[in-house]
């Protein structure tokens, strides 16, 4: 069983990019997309007072094409003219020799940098002069001291020409064009103290016999593979590291990657629609090289780590293992999430449940792969989620730039990218299979060594599944909840909305006053009747329709509405939507002369989430019985109306 | 036809040359816009393919005179 509200939503187009295509990297789909108005968001930056390099980073952390990265490279520049104006990004000087062209680089990479808290700085070599810059001391790059020097080579200004079937000569090519980018390395090393970043050598499309190729020594494949296999085996143990441009051009398509006409016309060495990717990879590896690799993966669970809703499915009900293409795709993610935990990433559970409703599929579900004891801090309340991950932060001792979070809803993803930017928060597709895939392509893990250390370092931070109290919350939600642009529709019980009211009716247990359940035909008698007051409550927002969330049926007795049943989708709760939908009730209870309203609390496992809820809603308590249920009431005319950031719809 | 590429051409333009002002016309050539140098074509040319979907050859964008050029060109291509 799926999440109704949240299925629906699923079906509306969001406008998203679908990482299923080949554009998962050259659109870098795992950021969020540019705002409209970024060009003048990069002109507010100049010539503002004090330092600019948060908002930079804001900037540089969307999906930005080639052309944008340009503009906000321009900026950077002009901002790195006055002292200051680029704190807090951290400098880094890097020097660029290849034999292709280095122009079109350079923007990217300094604009890209920002992204990963870098304020980067680019000395361009003289074009395929890499030996002259290296051996020079007075040469540019030697003389700029910079931290690292980028050897971006191509495969086709290295002596590597083809020679198919000469066992002899191929070996003799790649060790000469090896021998060549030894006397690079060493010369940078020498003459300008600085490691440099090797790449590997993206192969060729073109074949000359076919799948021999690969065996046949001297043919190009044969040459850059052999060329590559040793490139690494050198730099093991140097100071240097390894970029793996050839794994990069293999993600995307060699044939996409590689585009003649632009090698053609200015030595071009990709396509120039890679560069965002290029610089995002060149980035998180200096960023890694700097410290500022991320450390821990907070996981939401509902839609993220199982299919379902474990509050309202149940342990049977959510939808998680073999044998059904939905399950399997929820125990990827979660396998991935182990993989990460293997080489040292820490885990972190983040999720509007109740604390043992959320533990109860790691400790009971047969085919969870996490469990508890994988889970440093589990966090499962119904707290925002910005407050909680900045409460996991401070009890890890990690910062918010150490942090990622796996988050199906993007109502929530944008919450915590407003209130916490510092947190890293991958946009998903809408299919399961592909969450894994986005998330591990932007790289947030990258590493530059891998120790024995690393393998521990998750144990190190006593997997005991913690929970720990939050202190206070955070700041300007109601800022961001303004900005979602909701809008809320109200309709009476109606044959249109039947089934799913009823499919409501009869599935929602933890946003849920009353659990009551009615059959379709009983729902049906409910709209005519003039005894009762009914609600089918839809709710959109900038992301999309969420669908109908809410239902509400009152009673009339004399000049009272008894609330039989009040429910509502989990996923829109902290949303301020239930005061809306009190407004709503209160302004038609007035119209039929309605003095009081009633409200019933009736506990069961699963809805204590709702135990307080007509008290936080100003009703106050008429009476308590032994099993926890409760009554409360609410005067009409003493209502005060609490003007939620939410638009009703005139229908 | 004509007024829609001159259109979707103008935004390419200010984009690649980050100049939100920039209005064109179709006798503007290269000494006309200030950062229009033979590495910034290229970078042009490739907005252009990208922005109006279609693949221009080496000889193709290196002939172009003006503006004009460029939108007679586009115009042959997606006049099919």
């Amino acid at each position: 069983m799926i999440d109704f509200a949240a299925s629906r939503s699923r079906q509306e187009p969001r406008g998203a990019i679908d990482p299923m295509s080949d554009e998962l990297f050259a659109e870098l789909s795992w950021l969020p997309r540019a705002p409209g108005d970024f060009s003048e968001r990069c002109k507010a930056l100049i010539g503002s007072e004090g330092p600019q390099g948060e908002r930079v980073r804001a900037l540089a952390s969307y999906a930005l094409d080639e052309n944008k990265l340009n503009r906000l490279a321009k900026v950077i520049n002009a901002l790195r003219a006055s002292p200051g104006a680029i704190h807090p990004l951290a400098p880094f000087r890097l020097g660029i020799t290849s034999n292709a062209t280095t122009h079109y680089l350079v923007s990217p990479l300094i604009a890209t940098a920002a992204r990963h808290g870098i304020a980067l700085e680019c000395i361009e070599g003289k074009f395929d002069q890499s030996a002259q810059e290296a051996l020079d001391p007075a040469s540019a790059i030697n003389r700029a001291r910079p931290d690292a020097v980028l050897l971006a080579l191509d495969y086709r200004g290295l002596p590597l020409r083809s020679m198919p079937g000469d066992a002899a000569g191929a070996s003799q090519a790649i060790a000469a064009a090896l021998e060549q980018l030894d006397a690079i390395r060493n010369g940078f090393r020498a003459n300008g103290d600085a490691i440099c970043i090797l790449q590997t050598l993206a192969r060729p499309v073109e074949t000359s016999l076919g799948s021999l190729d690969l065996a046949l020594p001297g043919t190009p494949r044969h040459l850059v593979d052999g060329f590559n296999r040793r490139l690494v085996e050198r730099l093991g143990g140097s100071q240097d590291f390894l970029l793996d441009v050839a794994g990069l051009a293999e993600s995307v398509g060699l044939a996409e990657w590689h585009d003649p006409t632009l090698w053609n016309i200015g030595k071009i060495p990709f396509a120039n629609r890679f560069l965002p990717v290029y610089a995002d990879f060149v980035c998180r590896l200096i960023a890694a090289l700097r410290g500022k690799s991320r450390r821990c993966l907070v996981l939401d669970l509902d839609n993220t780590l199982w299919g379902g809703v474990i509050g309202d499915d149940g342990l049977p009900g959510i939808v998680l293992g073999q044998g059904d293409a939905t399950g399997e795709a929820f125990l990827n993610v979660q396998r991935t999430a182990l993989e990460l935990r293997e080489r040292g990433v820490v885990l972190a559970v983040c999720s509007k449940n109740d604390d043992e409703t959320a533990r109860e599929p790691f400790r009971n579900h047969p085919e969870m792969l996490l469990r508890e004891h994988h889970v440093a801090i589990f966090q499962a309340n119904w707290n925002d989620k910005a407050t909680n991950i900045r409460a996991i932060a401070e009890a890890l001792s990690l910062g918010l730039e150490s942090m990622v979070l796996l988050d199906d809803s993007p109502m929530e993803r944008g919450l915590v990218r407003e209130i916490l930017p510092e947190v890293a928060v991958p946009e998903l597709p809408d299919d399961p299979a592909l969450y894994a895939r986005t998330m591990l392509a932007a790289g947030y893990f990258e590493a530059v060594t891998f120790s024995a250390e690393d393998q521990r370092r998750a144990d190190i931070y006593q997997e005991n599944a913690l929970h720990i109290a939050l202190k206070e919350s955070a700041t300007g939600i109601d800022d961001y909840l303004r900005s979602l642009g909701m809008t809320i529709h109200f309709r009476p019980f109606d044959p249109l909305g039947r089934s799913r009211i009823a499919q409501l009716i009869n599935k929602s247990n933890q946003f849920n006053l009353t659990t009551r359940r009615y059959s379709e035909a009983q729902i049906a008698r409910l709209e005519n009747d003039p005894a009762f007051f009914t609600l089918q409550v839809r709710l959109t927002d900038s992301f999309g329709d969420n669908g109908m969330i809410c239902a509400v049926i009152c009673a009339r007795n004399q000049q009272d509405w008894q609330i039989d049943t009040w429910l509502m989708s989990c996923r829109v709760l902290g949303r301020m939507v239930e005061h809306a939908v009190l407004e709503e009730i209160v302004r038609n209870a007035r119209l039929q002369g309605i003095r009081r309203l009633i409200g019933t609390y009736l506990p069961t496992q699963r809805n204590k989430l709702v135990e307080e809820h007509y008290g936080r809603l100003g009703f106050d308590l008429l009476e308590r019985a032994d099993d926890g249920a409760t009554r409360w009431e609410l005067a009409v005319d003493k209502y005060l109306a609490r003007n939620p950031p939410i638009t009703v719809a005139q229908s | 036809m004509e007024d829609g590429i001159l259109t979707k051409l103008t935004e390419v333009f200010r984009d690649v040359f980050a100049d939100d002002s920039l209005v064109l016309s179709r006798e503007m050539s290269a000494t006309d816009i200030d950062g229009w140098d033979s590495l910034a074509h290229i970078t042009l040319m490739l907005s252009v393919q990208r922005a109006f979907h279609v693949r221009l050859s080496a000889s193709e964008t290196s002939q172009l005179q003006n503006v004009g050029a460029l939108i007679d060109l586009l115009h042959s291509k997606q006049g099919h």
